[in-house]
């Protein structure tokens, strides 16, 4: 894994950039392939830069509040009430989608392979 | 009616002080900006949606407590207006993109509904790149924004309509974000003062999430006192938002009104480096010698990982949206491309719905976050991103502010950057570093180029610390009149 952390030449193929659109439900046009491919490259070898710095004993900060300390301890206080409050208004947010029958969302057909 | 008003310098208390003695109203505060932005707005494009009925009925009931000799409230009858990633019920919310077109949230961001309590008219929806990703304001799918100041440049981004807008006098102060910079820098391209508050000083219920680690709403205004009066409305816990802090609100008015003598202001050595174009040196130089005049000790101080800054941002903030934009799929809201089967539905409505920058963030995204690069990419990008957050913690043990150059050169032109997202991502270079820390900073207009465009100053400060930052803040515009 820690394989392309050494190499400041990543190389994205096009059938990387493939299978990254696939996993992200993106469907690129044959143009905008190469076109994601070389910006792909370019900020990825700039990125490759964070590998000039020694991270192994620092922690990653996945949130602001990690680093506050005391100062956000009462923000474990933070989650509300568990009680029944009023919510929006099925019709007016159902009317916001492109297919309802008014109570579920309607989609095209799931299944699509036996 | 409101002929003694200049849309172009009017305040919040402008404004107020009119309609209280009734040299105008509300309404006609009001008409006056539809007026300007429809008379204006053509070659500007800083709104895509006016909210006129709303506007006007609650210039209407401003109106009527003015009439009544009864107290205003804070901000009774001041045109605001609202970038598009906001939620305003009975407004569209289409972040810029085609993917959300038509989609009118049926509920208020509470940002917003804070400002229309405390007596603003929201005059509508404000312009801004694709889901706030981008510098320049050309990535909205509704056609680029333009600097009011010099129409042939880009008012930045991704907040651009809302810089413009208060540039422009379509507004007295308007609401954007800040994900890596979006409030400051176009703040700094359009020459009007925008604010970053402390992550989480201000609820994001009803924000169209782009990086949850990062965002954050914010005000621009044409002064330091209207920035903190916006701040002090909108800030504050909301049960509606989990991550929104209970840190008590102080008085940011009463801050911007205290001297700033005997405060310790920082100045950072990597922020003045190679691509800080000289003018604006010399603009903020002149600036912090202002600050020493008035009584401050100006102290050199290192943040040394400043250049990680950049590429550790365009990781986590990418990673993030990759995740925060899987829920466009064509199913609850906005656009759907018609297909057999619900996977290829899908595809075809994000194709058609997301413009190519979205696409290449939630590409890149959805690679450092992939099987084989979590380690290498995002996890790295998070230990940096601390190592940048201890280099401020670090620092503001001996200073009380930070003042840096908001940008390393004033608005670029339309197109001059927009065919090379790397250029474009290093325009960023002074803003996202405070993004990733969660610290507060503010933009302040402080000079010109010899073209006559603006140039801002960055002041930042400790989390939670708006006090200070406003107070610099204050006698840095105090310093420019």
């Amino acid at each position: 894994m820690s394989k392309s952390m050494s190499k400041n030449t990543i190389s994205v193929t096009l059938d990387d950039v493939r299978r990254v659109a696939e996993l992200a439900n993106l469907e690129l046009t044959p143009e905008e392939e190469p076109r994601m491919q070389r910006d792909l490259n370019a900020i990825l070898g700039y990125i490759a830069d964070l590998n000039e710095l020694d991270t192994a004993n620092v922690p990653p900060m996945a949130q602001v509040a990690e680093i506050l300390g005391d100062q956000v301890k009462a923000s474990a206080e933070a989650l509300r009430a568990d009680a029944v409050r009023p919510c929006l208004d099925r019709k007016a947010v159902m009317a916001e989608a492109p297919e309802t029958d008014g109570v579920f969302f309607k989609v095209p057909k799931v299944i699509e392979r036996a | 009616m409101s002929a003694m008003i200049n849309l172009d310098t009017l305040t919040i208390d402008g404004v107020r002080d009119a309609i209280a003695a009734k040299t105008s109203t509300a309404t006609a505060i009001a008409a006056s900006h539809y007026e300007r932005i429809e008379a204006k707005d053509g070659e500007i494009n800083s709104y895509l949606a006016l909210s006129k009925e709303r506007a006007l009925a609650q210039a209407a009931k401003v109106d009527a407590l003015a009439a009544k000799g009864e107290p205003l409230p804070p901000l009774a009858g001041v045109p605001i207006a609202i970038k598009d990633v906001l939620a305003m019920k009975g407004s569209p919310a289409t972040a810029s993109s085609k993917i959300l077109e038509g989609y009118e949230p049926p509920y208020d961001c509470t940002a917003v509904a804070r400002l229309e309590a405390a007596g603003a008219v929201l005059l509508g929806k404000l312009n801004c790149d694709e889901f706030a990703m981008g510098s320049s304001n050309e990535n909205s799918a509704y056609g680029p924004v333009r600097n009011p100041r010099a129409l042939d440049r880009v008012p930045g981004g991704s907040s651009g309509g809302s810089a413009a807008a208060v540039a422009a006098g379509f507004a007295v102060g308007t609401l954007g974000t800040d994900t890596g910079g979006s409030i400051r820098q176009p703040a700094a391209f359009c020459g009007v003062v925008g604010m970053l508050p402390t992550y989480s000083r201000v609820s994001r219920y009803g924000l169209i999430a782009f990086a949850s680690s990062l965002d954050r709403i914010g005000p621009f205004t044409r002064t330091v006192k209207d920035t903190a009066t916006m701040l002090q409305i909108t800030a504050g816990y909301d049960p509606l938002d989990a991550t929104s802090s209970r840190h008590a609100v102080p008085d940011y008015v009463a801050a911007t009104k205290k001297p700033v003598q005997g405060l310790s202001i920082g100045v950072p050595a990597e922020y003045f480096g190679d691509g800080l174009e000289p003018e604006i040196r010399a603009s903020v130089e002149k600036t912090i010698e202002n600050l020493k005049q008035q009584g401050c000790s100006i102290k050199p101080i290192s943040l040394p990982h400043t250049r990680y800054a950049v590429p550790t941002y365009y990781v986590v903030a990418t990673a993030e949206a990759s995740s925060n934009l899987a829920r466009f799929d064509g199913v609850r809201y906005g656009l759907r491309a018609d297909s057999s089967t619900l996977s290829a539905m899908y595809r075809k409505t994000r194709d058609k719905g997301f413009g190519p920058e979205v696409k290449r963030r939630i590409l890149l995204g959805t690679y450092v976050l992939s099987a084989g690069y979590y380690d290498a990419y995002y996890k790295k990008a998070q230990q940096v991103r601390m190592l940048l957050a201890r280099d401020f913690l670090t620092a503001f043990h001996d200073v009380d502010a930070i003042v840096t150059p908001m940008t390393p050169t004033a608005a670029f032109k339309i197109g001059e950057k927009s065919d090379d997202p790397l250029a474009m991502y290093l325009a960023d270079i002074y803003t996202v570093a405070a993004s990733l820390a969660g610290i507060c900073g503010i933009s302040v207009p402080c000079g010109e180029t010899s073209d006559k465009l603006p140039i801002g100053v960055q002041i930042l400060g400790k989390h939670f610390d708006e006090e200070t930052v406003l107070q610099v803040a204050q006698a840095v515009e105090s310093a420019q009149k």
